[in-house]
């Protein structure tokens, strides 16, 4: 075990973890944000630079600071390494420019985007970023290109954080999309128009940290927030056929896979992220397909539980402030 | 018993003579009465009197369109999330092509309803839009007979797209002379 310090907190992690992995270990507000990182894809990280922080010790034997600000999704952690995560201004500053940077191309059109609500870079432009653009040029067009019946691609929005390619490469055989050009003119696109019909390509749609890849049967039917997240299954011989059902009353608008706090598909109990396949996603979408479990657990402060107001069985039953009169009854009766 | 200090006795003197004949009272009442009539009236004549309305006053909504007359609503939903009385709902749609003078944005709202009845005309709409599309007006919703009538659909809100200005000054006018002849 290695003993790591991230904004002053001691953590004790196993040898040869990222930064930003040893935080998450940790949990709370320590943790950096992340755009291209996805823990469950192999390869990805680095490209983004969002989850930079400083590093004000390198190592116990070498306790000199690194001398550029580091991607805590690729840095090692080394023993008796100090990090500097939010207590560093000059981590937030670098944080604000490279969020500026990411919103340059960005078209802002959340008010039509299916993505907003669970947006990765509308939290991050929100935590992190200014208030007003500072810029005045024309952003980047694209000629609209069709990637089959199910996936619906904004080129517009993209952030290139080549998470899609890593799923295609890793999930299914023979990856017919991936990144075109160079530079400010990289898009993404699939060769000469070729649609993506893979069994698990939906999972592209999960893995987009913003609205460029959105799912195609639930285009404008909703917006997320009005919608009701549910645990459901089904036996599904393809995947493990546990989704999340996004509903209202009785209706399931659409089907996404079960995330957690990081934005990040679910593991099982062997650890293997539960991926689900596109029969599943995006063929059924009748209630009776699915045994659904109950509500998903949604944070607090979070666009998608406006409006909501039923609390989950559980927390019900943890919530002290609801037990707390029970006691006081009991109180008075000792009393009396 | 006597249970609080502000219990009145009840006084059960006989009436005096005065008291008696009435007539003092009588008269005293009618003075009171004949005085409202040479006093000014606090009603008006509503249709054809309409009272001066404050500039903030928030009224029936209207759907604006831009610059070029496309409707400025995409149908984001953030009105219907923001409204405390839950009276918005909405159906968005997807802009066709060929549709681009109509609407604003790739997607926009093909059923928009705002049941005049729930809406508290808070303004919180109004505020929540980034559109800039709703605005609250200085109209107030119409009386009518079934509920139906008050859940105001798109034909009612969407701004016209050729607004009859001249109508509206010519109301405006005889609107303001009534006022003044009623003054």
């Amino acid at each position: 075990m290695i003993k790591v310090t991230i904004d002053d907190t001691l953590i004790e992690v196993p040898e040869g973890t990222t930064i930003l992995q040893a935080a998450r270990m940790h949990g709370g507000d320590l943790v950096p944000p992340a755009m291209c990182f996805y823990s469950k894809l192999k390869g990805s990280g680095g490209k983004c630079r969002v989850c930079l922080v400083k590093v004000s010790a390198g190592s116990e034997k070498d306790p000199r600071p690194m001398p550029k600000l580091v991607a805590s999704c690729v840095t090692q952690v080394m023993d008796g390494m100090v990090v500097q995560n939010l207590t560093s201004p000059e981590v937030l500053e670098a944080r604000r420019g490279v969020v500026e940077f990411l919103l340059l191309n960005h078209p802002l059109d959340c008010p039509i985007c299916d993505q907003a609500g669970e947006c990765h870079l509308q939290d991050l432009g929100f935590e992190h970023g200014a208030v007003k653009t500072r810029y005045m040029e024309g952003r980047r067009v694209f000629n609209k290109i069709d990637i089959g019946p199910f996936i619906q691609l904004h080129m517009t929005r993209c952030i290139l954080c080549y998470r899609c390619t890593y799923v295609a490469d890793q999930l299914s055989p023979g990856r017919v999309h991936g990144i075109l050009y160079r530079g400010d003119v990289a898009e993404i696109s699939t060769y000469i128009e070729n649609s993506i019909d893979n069994e698990f390509s939906g999972n592209m749609i999960d893995v987009c940290p913003v609205g460029a890849l959105t799912d195609k049967t639930f285009r404008f039917m909703s917006r997320v927030w009005f919608l009701k997240p549910m645990d459901a299954h089904r036996n599904c011989t393809k995947c493990c056929g546990k989704v999340a059902a996004w509903m209202h009353d009785d209706k399931i608008y659409r089907i996404t896979s079960r995330k957690d706090k990081y934005g990040e598909v679910e593991s099982n109990e062997e650890g293997n992220p539960n991926w689900i396949c596109n029969e599943c996603r995006f063929d059924k979408k009748d209630k009776n397909d699915w045994v659904i479990e109950g509500p998903r657990a949604i944070d607090r402060h979070s666009v998608i539980n406006q409006n909501h107001f039923e609390a989950p069985y559980e927390s019900l039953l943890n919530n002290r402030r609801l037990a707390e009169p029970k006691i006081l009854l009991q109180n008075s009766e000792e009393t009396n | 018993m006597q249970i609080t200090s502000r219990a009145k006795r009840v006084d059960k003197k006989p009436f005096t003579f005065l008291e008696r004949a009435y007539l003092p009272a009588i008269f005293g009442g009618m003075v009171i009465t004949i005085k409202h009539l040479f006093k000014k009236k606090v009603t008006i004549r509503y249709p054809e009197v309409q009272r001066e309305f404050s500039p903030v006053y928030r009224g029936v909504h209207m759907l604006k369109r831009d610059e070029n007359g496309a409707e400025r609503c995409t149908a984001c939903g953030l009105c219907a999330l923001s409204c405390p009385a839950e009276a918005i709902t909405m159906t968005a749609d997807e802009r066709k092509p060929g549709e681009e003078n109509l609407y604003r944005e790739e997607k926009y709202a093909s059923v928009y309803e705002i049941n005049m009845l729930r809406c508290i005309f808070c303004g919180l709409c109004e505020e929540a839009c980034p559109k800039e599309a709703i605005f609250l007006t200085d109209s107030i919703p119409t009386a009518n007979f079934t509920r139906d009538d008050f859940t105001y659909g798109k034909d009612r809100l969407v701004e016209p797209l050729v607004r009859p200005v001249k109508h509206i000054n010519a109301f405006e006018e005889e609107r303001r002379t009534a006022w003044n002849k009623a003054r």
